[in-house]
């Protein structure tokens, strides 16, 4: 691909250079000598015609037979790809692996084996870029799309979103970070284990991804370090603040009478700005977190508490459907 | 589209005669082509418009045909056939106004075209009746849709295509029925003679136009 | 008043009375004018503001770039800065800029008419053009809109912006462009002057036909999609929404099936500028007439089958990809033979190098490296990489700026005499035009690097080993903004000072000289008998005689 990809630059350079030069050439060749001076009419010849049309086509043949080949094979899964669900929503990436763990804008992946990508949307539509892999591929909302790469050697790849999605879209990136196989296939099964945290470091080119694979425990030891645990329960007892079991979804009650609706909207702003709305039958006492959580933490919280619902609590696998892994090509 | 500007000077005295040739042309058949020849223009346009709508039908209705299906057997068969009866009536009614300001009848051109209109009328009257229906039942587009007859995915798709392409063809029809309006008033004044008659004939076709469209979209959204 | 008996002979020297400027001076006398060449004017007007008004969306687009981080303004801003952006200098400059305003002032002129076809239509044109241009102002003075000017949904039914007005405005435009579309192609048929047979069209009406004819067919499609979102963000049909069984993907294929034709509305009629102002300033005849003719109308007619080029990665299945990236390649064919025809006008011409000749050997440039690199991305498998990133910003500006924008300030330059019956100054007209094309390579070939590194477009934020390409690119963008205030300036200058100038300063064939500069009211006393091809050096004698028709 990186082939085509220089030739056909170089075509581009040497042609427009040629046409421009060519210009520039008869400009001095043929400059006016007089105010009055008259020029013989010529017509090309039908064979120069031909030339013009057959030249250029044969090169831009060229490159297509070229591209084409190349683009079948892009989208053209080996039929042993390892599958990862993707879910992209503004703005972060959410990646659930076979068996059970779950990231969100860091994906690892084993070096030297085809993976293969099933992507949805939460809302609008995204789309998949790994530069250096060059793959793109869109998210869109209400369907699956497919992306497969494979990763030659161990290292860190940037992600980024390259369909227009508002405000955060320059923002939400991620990172690919391919492990030896030997590693990732470690890393698995300390996910399993639920010893994720001790692995990871934190991604050093990424700051805006948050420095752990599972979010929801990290949101877990965030409640725990920052307090929130002193006012609220999780088991459904009230405390001086309201349970957080089932509280994302809730319709809740405020102290003058309206009626929210508990999203991630009215979670974050209950963390930054307390004061905004009261909840009902509770005292303005929760001091603002504004300044002491950072982005990423706060999504953290925010998912930790969108985890706890009573009916299932549901760490692990991924949503989509199951896919039949495709065969041959 | 004529005008009777002033000539230039020295300009064929001869030609100051005819008050519908306009400056610019040499001839009044000419002028008359130019005219046709953008109406035809401007149909293509017209079609075109509608084209994007077929093109999403056609999309959806392969997506959920059983749906799609469903809800066209709900819809009003009755007032549809009516309705198509009664525009390409009135398509008549129009060519015979043609017809009869060419023979120099402005009369009964006239009487023609306010019969076209009172079609024209009818057909809306109609549509008003069973849009009425359609909202009574809740058969309505995207989420107000609430119809227990068809519960099945893509049957609000369905309605949201009824009522964008009936609206967008009532539509039509209102903007035909304002342009014969003026055109019979125009009629009733003898602007149009047996020499030049193009505005009566561009009219037409225009009503020819709107009873065309109606009658792709009878089919795909009362009968298939 | 009339001419002497001799005189009329020779259509050198028409008699002197009063032209069109100065037919009637009141404010009203425009406003209510029937006169294609006072419309044309007025569209000129207007669309040299659009672009001064898109150029300070694009400069600060550009200072915002400059860092990596947060920096001037917000996100959000940044978002309405490139949707407003790409908005105003697509449907309100580039798209009506040609045609509307020099098509309209010497298209008549061109083929020996009093004026186009229905004058009425060409003045409600312009007062359409104005109230879409009012509608989408008012959407941006009232906070404008941050979904790109592709509006794709569905995050153009969901944002909380003023998309509503903005969409309404894109669709009435669409009203004028289809009502000048109409008008020009009535008017080639139907009023072309004796002697003016379809082979002897001057180049420039061939290629502005064609641009009606697309304009006539593809714009309705806009016009209903841009309508069926507006709806769907007021009722909530669910046309395009997921949640409802609505496709996404499909309003992105009706957008581009008018965009993609629309890329051509653009630059069809800029090749039609470079094709006259190659043959006047070669002074020689064009290379292969024939050739050039007819590859407008294949661009035309092929250009409406590639639309599929902008969802090579939206989940279109690869057979489709390949079949629309190989009819894009078709298209790139029809230009690669105009291109090679007009340096082949060249060839033996006699060449002054005038300041419209210097914006053509930009044009050849830009519009060679521009278009093949759109072939490149058209290469499937390259798309993939360079979707949606800063080669793609690159490719549609080198053509649309690179190339259409040289014609337009070509076209300034050539016709300015003829609108306006004075001449400005050369030398300025030179520094500015180096200081443009300088400025342009460097604002852009920067960012073809950057895409290629893999720097995603609409980023407001960017990783920041990128800074320093961006940095460059800003500092082009003051060089091509330094350029346009040049211009702007000596041109102003000489509407009112300039010296005034002989009918055809160039000696140029072309019909459109044949009469005064500026042109009576009337465009011709007596309608001209044309009696040569356009752009016929090989005399010196007049390329037509006045006639009785
Ligand atoms: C005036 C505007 C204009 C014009 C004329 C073109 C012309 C072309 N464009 Fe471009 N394009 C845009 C404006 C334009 N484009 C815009 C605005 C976008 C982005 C929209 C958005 O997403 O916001 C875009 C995006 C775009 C894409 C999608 C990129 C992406 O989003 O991933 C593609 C893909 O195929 C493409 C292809 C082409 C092709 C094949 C042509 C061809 O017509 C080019 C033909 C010209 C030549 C080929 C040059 C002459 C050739 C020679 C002299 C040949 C000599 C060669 C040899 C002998 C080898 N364009
Ligand atoms: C005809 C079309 C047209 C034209 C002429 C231009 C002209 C320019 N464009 Fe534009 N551009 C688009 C059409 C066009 N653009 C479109 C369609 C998009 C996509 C939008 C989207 O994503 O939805 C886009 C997007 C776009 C981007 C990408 C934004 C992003 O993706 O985040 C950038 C970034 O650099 C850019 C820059 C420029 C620059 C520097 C110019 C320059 O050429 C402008 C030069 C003009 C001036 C500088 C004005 C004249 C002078 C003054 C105002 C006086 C003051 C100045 C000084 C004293 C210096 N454009
Ligand atoms: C001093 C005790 C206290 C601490 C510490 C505290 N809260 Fe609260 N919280 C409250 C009270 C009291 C309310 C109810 C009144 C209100 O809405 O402000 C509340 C309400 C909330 C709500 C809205 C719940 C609902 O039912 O609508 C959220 C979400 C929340 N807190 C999150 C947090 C998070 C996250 C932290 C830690 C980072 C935290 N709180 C720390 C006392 C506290
Ligand atoms: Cu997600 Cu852009
Ligand atoms: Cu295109």
């Amino acid at each position: 691909m990186d082939r085509l990809h220089y030739f056909v630059i170089l075509t581009t350079f040497v042609m427009s250079t040629a046409v421009g030069l060519t210009a520039i050439f008869f400009f001095i060749l043929y400059r006016r000598r007089s105010e009055t001076q008259t020029t013989p009419h010529i017509e090309p010849a039908p064979l120069l015609e031909a030339a013009f049309v057959i030249i250029p086509l044969a090169f831009f043949l060229l490159w297509w037979v070229m591209g084409y080949r190349t683009a079948i094979g892009l989208a053209t899964p080996p039929a042993d790809a390892m599958d990862i669900y993707v879910q992209g929503k503004k703005w972060m990436w959410k990646f659930a692996y076979p068996g059970g763990p779950n990231s969100v804008n860091v994906l690892r992946v084993p070096s030297g084996r085809p993976v293969r990508l099933l992507m949805t949307s939460r809302d609008v539509i995204h789309s998949f870029y790994v530069p250096e892999f060059r793959v793109k591929q869109d998210v869109l909302p209400g369907r699956y799309s497919q992306v497969w790469f494979q990763a030659v050697e161990p290292g860190r790849f940037q992600i980024l979103c390259a369909e227009y999605c508002g405000a955060g879209h320059s923002i939400m990136r991620g990172e690919v970070i391919v492990l030896k196989a030997e590693e990732y296939e470690d890393w698995v099964s300390a996910q399993h284990r639920g010893l994720a945290t001790k692995q990871d470091g934190p991604p050093t080119a990424l700051d805006f991804a948050p420095p752990l694979g599972n979010l929801v425990d990290q949101g877990r030891r965030l409640a725990q370090e920052q307090g929130c645990v002193k006012c609220h329960s999780v088991d459904g007892s009230q405390h001086i603040g309201p349970t957080w079991l089932d509280l994302y979804g809730r319709r809740e009650r405020l102290s003058d009478g309206r009626i929210v609706n508990v999203d991630e909207g009215y979670i974050t702003e209950s963390m930054m700005d307390p004061f905004a709305k009261i909840v009902d039958g509770f005292k303005p006492v929760m001091p603002s977190f504004a300044n002491k959580l950072a982005g990423p933490e706060v999504a953290a919280i925010v998912e930790y508490i969108k985890s706890l619902q009573s009916d299932a609590v549901r760490t692990g696998p991924s949503e989509g459907p199951a896919y039949a892994p495709v065969r041959g090509r | 589209m004529s005008e009777a500007a002033a000539l230039p000077p020295g300009e064929h005295p001869a030609r100051g005669a005819d008050p519908h040739l306009a400056h610019h042309f040499s001839s009044l058949e000419r002028q008359v082509d130019a005219s046709r020849l953008g109406m035809w223009l401007f149909l293509c346009t017209e079609v075109l418009l509608f084209a994007g709508l077929f093109t999403g039908y056609a999309v959806y209705r392969y997506s959920f045909p059983i749906a799609f299906a469903a809800s066209a057997r709900t819809s009003e068969i009755w007032a549809g056939t009516l309705n198509t009866v009664v525009l390409i009536t009135s398509s008549l009614t129009v060519a015979l106004a043609i017809h009869f300001v060419r023979t120099g009848r402005q009369r009964a051109a006239v009487v023609c075209l306010l019969i076209t209109l009172a079609f024209a009328l009818t057909f809306l009257g109609i549509k008003a009746i069973e849009y009425t229906a359609h909202f009574h039942e809740h058969q309505l587009p995207g989420r107000y849709y609430r119809f227990e007859g068809v519960r099945l995915p893509g049957a609000s798709m369905y309605w949201a295509l009824y009522f964008l392409m009936t609206g967008l063809h009532g539509l039509h029809v209102l903007i035909g029925m304002s342009v014969l309006g003026v055109i019979a008033w125009r009629t009733s004044r003898g602007y149009y003679t047996p020499h030049y008659y193009v505005g009566i004939e561009l009219a037409g076709l225009y009503w020819h136009l709107v009873d065309l469209i109606w009658i792709f979209l009878f089919p795909l959204l009362y009968l298939i | 008043m009339r001419q002497s008996e001799e005189d009329r002979e020779k259509l050198g020297a028409p008699p002197a009375h009063d032209s069109y400027l100065t037919d009637g001076t009141t404010v009203m006398s425009w406003l209510n004018t029937r006169d294609h060449k006072r419309v044309g004017v007025m569209f000129l007007a207007a669309v040299v503001f659009f672009l001064f008004l898109g150029g300070v969306f694009a400069l600060a687009i550009r200072m915002k770039l400059l860092y990596p981080g947060p920096f001037l303004f917000d996100a959000l801003t940044y978002n309405r800065l490139f949707t407003l952006h790409g908005v105003t200098m697509i449907f309100l400059f580039m798209i009506p800029a040609i045609p509307s305003a020099f098509g309209n002032f010497v298209l008549p002129l061109m083929i020996g008419a009093r004026d186009v076809a229905f004058p009425r239509l060409n003045l409600a044109s312009f007062y359409v053009y104005l109230a879409g241009a009012v509608l989408a102002i008012w959407a941006m003075v009232h906070g404008g809109a941050d979904t790109g000017w592709t509006f794709y949904t569905p995050y153009s039914t969901t944002t909380p912006t003023m998309l509503f007005p903005l969409l309404l405005g894109v669709f009435v435009l669409g009203f004028s462009s289809i009502m000048t579309g109409i008008n020009f192609i009535v008017t080639v048929h139907t009023l072309r002057a004796p002697g003016v047979g379809w082979m002897r069209l001057p180049l420039f009406v061939w290629s502005i036909y064609a641009t009606s004819i697309i304009q006539v067919l593809a714009t309705p499609v806009l016009g209903l999609t841009v309508l069926l979102v507006a709806l769907e963000r007021v009722l909530q049909f669910g046309i395009f929404d997921p949640a409802r069984g609505g496709d996404p993907v499909l309003f992105q294929h009706f957008f581009w099936f008018y965009s993609h034709p629309a890329v051509y509305i653009m630059v069809l009629p800029g090749m039609a500028v470079i094709s006259e102002c190659v043959a006047t300033f070669s002074r020689k005849n064009p290379f292969g007439y024939k050739a050039i003719a007819f590859s407008s109308l294949g661009i035309a007619f092929v250009g409406f089958f590639t639309w599929g080029h902008h969802l090579f990665v939206a989940g279109q299945s690869v057979f489709d990809n390949g079949v629309f990236g190989v009819l894009s390649m078709f298209v790139g064919i029809f230009t690669a033979v105009k291109v090679f025809n007009w340096v082949g006008t060249m060839y033996r011409g006699a060449i002054s190098f005038k300041t419209p000749f210097a914006y053509i050997c930009g044009f050849l440039f830009f519009l060679v490296f521009g278009g093949m690199t759109g072939v490149a991305l058209a290469t499937v498998a390259l798309d993939v990489h360079w979707h949606d990133t800063y080669f793609v910003v690159a490719h549609f500006h080198f053509i649309m700026v690179g190339a259409v924008i040289m014609a337009f300030l070509a076209a300034l330059h050539y016709w300015f005499p003829k609108m306006f019956g004075r001449t400005y100054h050369e030398g300025w007209g030179l520094v500015a035009a180096s200081l443009i094309i300088l400025g342009f390579n460097a604002t852009f070939i920067p960012q073809f690097l950057l895409g290629n590194n893999g720097m995603p477009r609409r980023y407001y934020q960017y990783p920041e080993h990128f800074q320093a390409l961006n940095v460059a690119s800003t500092a082009g963008a003051t060089l091509l903004g330094f350029g346009f205030v040049i211009i702007f300036i000596y041109l102003l200058i000489a509407l009112r000072w300039g010296p005034r100038c002989e009918q055809n300063p160039w000696r140029s064939k072309g019909f459109e000289w044949l009469t005064e500069s500026p042109p009576p009211t009337h465009n011709f006393d007596r309608i001209p008998h044309i009696t040569q091809d356009p752009h016929d050096y090989r005399t010196h004698a007049p390329s037509g005689v006045y006639a009785d028709v």
